[in-house]
């Protein structure tokens, strides 16, 4: 038993060997790019710290909410290390618990924008036709307008609520990709293994979902990164106006907007928050640029 | 194509996307619940109140009948009325348009020269620290929001140094003693036209710190995009045969491959132009400035309706016209283009 | 004649993703004024290169020149700053390379691009460049007028263009001319024309060349001599007859056997084996793996050049060993 399946691990292996050299190598360059290798430290701990929050907080119960009233507003000293909100409310807890919605958001909402704009512009660019034409006129409609004022708008009109904000967000950004995915699906199409695979009388579908998307994939993978960061941003200004996260929910948007009224003189309110967003999202366009360095050579940088 | 088919094609285009985007914030206000007749009348209304101003604001009549309304009512100049202010919302957007015209174009000004100058120079020095630097640099450019920069700014120029005045478009006393006369509703220009120069400075000190704060992201991407496009423009063949030819290295930075190189640099204008019309919402509100993004963002927390497709309508119009006028620069810059 | 360009015995390394690529291991080549030299060899074989170390072109730090010297007029080129090297490039020496498209800057016209050129080297008006530039297209044959002036690269023909770059190089007035490939990427009939315009240059101007080409019947229509290039080394240089008629060295000699002669039905020749990697290349002489006639000293010493002729140097062990010893070689054509 054991015989056959090493002897089975090792057949995959030699079959794979070019695609796992490959894997190596662009492993090889990444890690060479140290601002990349920073900004994928940096994500992997937020993701740890977002996750074991609760454990890590001092003050866990004011960063899900709680208020403290008879310590608010506080200079950053030992007892908060961040000092405390107008609530009295721990800020280093609140920026610990506030990683946990950027976070979620970001990866849910870009994994729905990818789930959808892809498959529709693989099939679009593919076929061609009408479906492509009536494919790219919505696209051109959605993309002649800058797509956060329109998830704002979405918004507007849904009614604030972090659900709400998500499905503005994919709905405003998810024909980037269509357009992406299918300028690639038109000049793949042209190629000679599709031609080949055509003649073989391999199906529409498989050739799509065999050939053309996962030759798209560099491109998607690193605008998906760095959209992340995009995301990001957006979801912190809906909160920010009051789109997006609700209180009292810790979100490192609405932290900004709560300290917005006492920023000259209690700072640290909106600052750390702040500076947590830069940093997550620096994090996320330096990995996003390690990435396109690895996966798609005709760029230079 | 010649440059003028293409431009005629970009304008049908232009059209087409305008009557799509009305389209859809139509459908979003007419299809999505929202009590706009209750948000006329105001807190408290009774039923007949409501029925009332249904009527008013024709919104007893079919679908498509409103819809036919609302577009003729576009085109016409009919915006329809601000549930909050009671009036017409083309008025209203047209009242605050300047002043956030003023910023935004500013902004990009100041992001275009100085991304373009700094990306050049950096395209110039690869490898070594301050390569890294800059790259990180105009990264972080990108990755902050604006809101927060906005108040981090705002602390470090008033509260702190005390150079700046925190907002506003101008202060009290120096609007009262030396008042702007009015021609294109922008602050500083106005002031510098016709040689207002107290109120030019006052102005102009509460000018900055909006422009910084919009320029901020724009610079980020157009550093990179320059930079990116310059290092690609210079490992060409033609750069190699310039080179060949005895040109030396200063004209081939700053002329055979900027030329080049400012193609894609234009395309990412458009880009960063929106992003600089998104970022008004947030730094107009911060720094009380009294523009369209100002309106908007009132207009949606106010849920007033029609104010909120009238600026949609809007910014959309003017989106539409600014990346028009960019790929017409960008295709006379670069004649393949049209040809395309 | 004068001489005018002198390579000897250049080497020169660059380093790869892979490791150091030996590119150059003694290259040799004579050009004297007025006079057109081949530098003829397959793909990869360092030509290219060659052209580029002499005007200066190649990047350092990656590219370095380990060794052999380069002259022009007597001058040490490779002891020159790279003002100098600048001030030199187009005056003196110019180059045109193998794609004019990609050559030529897509978004200047071509008046434009040529009479920059112009006025960098001759510091003459606006005016002056623009009669230098309408003499300059007027001796490639192409319409001396305002319309060419005003036309972007890419509105140009594959031949003109190459005419155009041409054109550039005349304009500035260079006694010598680096052509790489200058007709690999045009159909056949306009490859004659740019070679009799190559000739004509020669003729009526007095500009020396060098052609780079992997194209032997190229080399044979319009070349005075020959250098025979093999990884990364001139291995025979000669007068173009003699050495095609009478090659000595082995690599030469299984070139021309390549070649179809007249109608036969026989079985078309190929060298066997394959060119050398050149991050390890083979110790000795760089054929020998390949060679017919390789001797034990092959495999360990790298050979000199060796004068076998008026003017006609192999770089072979066995080829001057025939030489002193017994019968030639003859090659029937």
């Amino acid at each position: 038993m054991e015989v056959a399946q090493t002897a089975r691990l090792a057949d995959w292996r030699v079959r794979h060997q070019s695609s796992i050299d490959e894997a190596r190598y662009n492993v090889r360059v990444f890690f060479k790019d140290k601002l990349a290798v920073a900004g994928l430290i940096i994500i992997v701990f937020t993701i740890v710290v977002a996750f074991i929050g609760p454990w890590i907080a001092p003050y866990p119960e004011q960063g899900r909410g709680e208020s403290n009233i008879s310590e608010r507003l506080q200079a950053p000293s030992s007892k908060h290390l961040l000092g405390t909100d107008n609530y009295g409310r721990d800020v280093l807890s609140r920026v610990i618990y506030g990683a946990r919605i950027p976070l979620l958001i970001s990866f849910v909402t870009t994994a729905a924008i990818v789930l959808i704009g892809v498959p529709i512009g693989g099939i679009a660019g593919y076929y061609g036709g009408k479906f492509d034409e009536v494919v790219m006129r919505i696209c051109d409609v959605f993309l002649a307008f800058p797509s956060l004022i329109l998830a704002i708008v979405f918004v507007a009109f849904l009614g604030p609520s972090i659900r709400n904000a998500m499905i503005a967000i994919v709905l405003s950004w998810w024909p980037w990709y269509t357009r992406l995915v299918r300028g690639m699906a038109v000049s793949l199409r042209e190629r000679p293994y599709v031609e080949a695979a055509k003649t073989m009388g391999v199906g529409d579908f498989t050739i799509i979902a065999r050939h053309i998307l996962p030759n798209s994939f560099g491109p998607v993978i690193v605008q998906m990164t760095l959209d992340i960061g995009t995301v990001i941003l957006a979801a912190a200004g809906l909160s920010f106006i009051g789109l997006g996260a609700q209180p009292p929910v810790a979100d490192w948007g609405l932290m900004i907007s709560e300290g917005r009224e006492y920023v000259l003189d209690q700072w640290w309110i909106g600052a750390f928050a702040g500076l947590a967003i830069l940093i997550l999202v620096l994090a996320f366009n330096l990995v996003g640029d390690g990435l396109r360095d690895v996966l798609d050579p005709r760029s230079k940088r | 194509m010649t440059i003028r088919a293409y431009v005629l094609r970009r304008l049908a285009l232009a059209v087409f996307v305008l009557l799509g985007i009305a389209s859809i914030t139509f459908v979003m206000a007419r299809i999505v619940p929202s009590d706009v007749a209750r948000t006329y009348v105001g807190g408290n209304a009774r039923p007949e109140q409501i029925a009332e101003a249904e009527k008013i604001l024709g919104l007893d009549k079919p679908l498509y009948e409103q819809y036919a309304i609302y577009m003729k009512g576009l085109v016409t100049g009919d915006w329809g009325e601000s549930l909050r202010t009671k009036r017409p919302v083309l008025d209203d957007i047209i009242h605050f348009f300047p002043s956030t015209l003023e910023l935004v174009v500013a902004a990009l000004i100041v992001a275009t020269v100085f991304g373009i100058i700094l990306g050049v120079t950096t395209a110039h020095m690869r490898g070594g620290w301050l390569d890294h630097f800059m790259r990180l640099f105009s990264t972080a450019g990108v990755s902050i929001a604006s809101f927060w920069l906005a108040l981090m700014l705002q602390i470090l120029f008033f509260r702190m140094l005390g150079w700046l005045p925190v907002a506003g478009q101008t202060s009290i006393t120096v609007a009262q003693a030396h008042p702007i006369t009015q021609i294109t509703g922008m602050h500083v220009v106005d002031a510098l036209i016709t040689g207002n120069w107290v109120a030019f400075w006052d102005a102009g000190r509460h000018f900055i710190l909006p422009v910084i704060t919009l320029a901020a992201y724009p610079m980020g991407v157009i550093m990179r995009m320059t930079r990116s496009s310059m290092l690609e423009a210079m490992g060409l063949d033609y750069i190699r045969m310039a080179r060949a030819m005895g040109v030396p290295p200063r004209t081939l930075l700053y002329k055979a491959a900027l030329k080049n190189a400012l193609g894609p640099v234009f395309t990412v204008v458009g880009l960063t132009f929106a992003n600089a019309l998104t970022g008004t919402f947030f730094v107009e509100l911060i720094f009380a400035w009294p523009g369209l993004g100002y309106y908007a963002t009132t207009s949606i927390l106010g849920s007033d309706y029609p104010a909120i497709v009238g600026v949609t309508v809007m910014i959309a119009f003017v989106y539409v016209i600014a990346n028009l006028v960019v790929d017409i620069a960008q295709a006379v810059v670069d004649p393949r283009i049209a040809l395309r | 004649m004068d001489e005018l360009l002198r390579v000897r015995g250049l080497r020169l390394q660059f380093r790869s993703m892979r490791g150091v690529v030996k590119a150059l291991d003694g290259v040799d080549l004579t050009v004297h004024d007025r006079e057109i030299v081949g530098l003829v060899g397959e793909s990869g074989c360092g030509k290219t290169i060659t052209g580029l170390a002499i005007l200066g072109l190649l990047q350092r730090p990656q590219a370095e020149i380990t060794g052999g010297e380069i002259s022009y007029r007597g001058e040490d080129l490779l002891a020159k700053s790279d003002k100098e090297m600048q001030d030199l490039r187009g005056r003196e020496i110019s180059m045109v390379f193998q794609d004019p498209l990609a050559s030529l800057n897509p978004v200047f016209t071509v008046g434009h691009q040529i009479g920059d050129v112009v006025r960098i080297h001759k510091g003459v008006s606006r005016r002056q460049s623009r009669e230098i530039t309408l003499k300059a297209l007027a001796e490639v044959g192409l319409p001396a007028s305002d319309e060419t002036l005003k036309r972007y690269p890419h509105q140009f023909s594959g031949g003109m263009r190459q005419r155009v770059c041409m054109a550039m190089a005349l304009a500035c007035g260079s006694p010598l001319l680096i052509a790489d490939e200058p007709t690999t990427a045009l159909d056949v009939t306009i490859q004659a024309q740019i070679l009799r315009l190559l000739l004509r240059l020669r003729e009526e101007l007095g500009v020396a060349q060098v052609i780079i080409t992997h194209n032997v019947g190229v080399a044979a229509q319009s070349c005075d001599r020959i250098a025979v290039m093999y990884a990364g080394s001139v291995v025979e240089e000669g007068p173009v007859v003699e050495v095609l008629s009478r090659p000595r060295h082995p690599y030469t000699i299984a070139l021309y056997e390549c070649l179809p002669h007249g109608h036969t039905a026989a079985e078309l020749q190929t060298i066997p084996g394959t060119v050398p990697d050149l991050i390890s290349p083979p110790p000795g002489c760089r054929f020998h793996p390949r060679c017919k006639h390789v001797l034990d000293v092959c495999r360990t010493t790298k050979p000199e050049p060796v004068q076998v002729g008026g003017r006609h140097w192999v770089s072979c062990f066995w080829a001057t060993g025939q030489e002193s010893g017994t019968h030639d070689r003859e090659v029937v054509s």
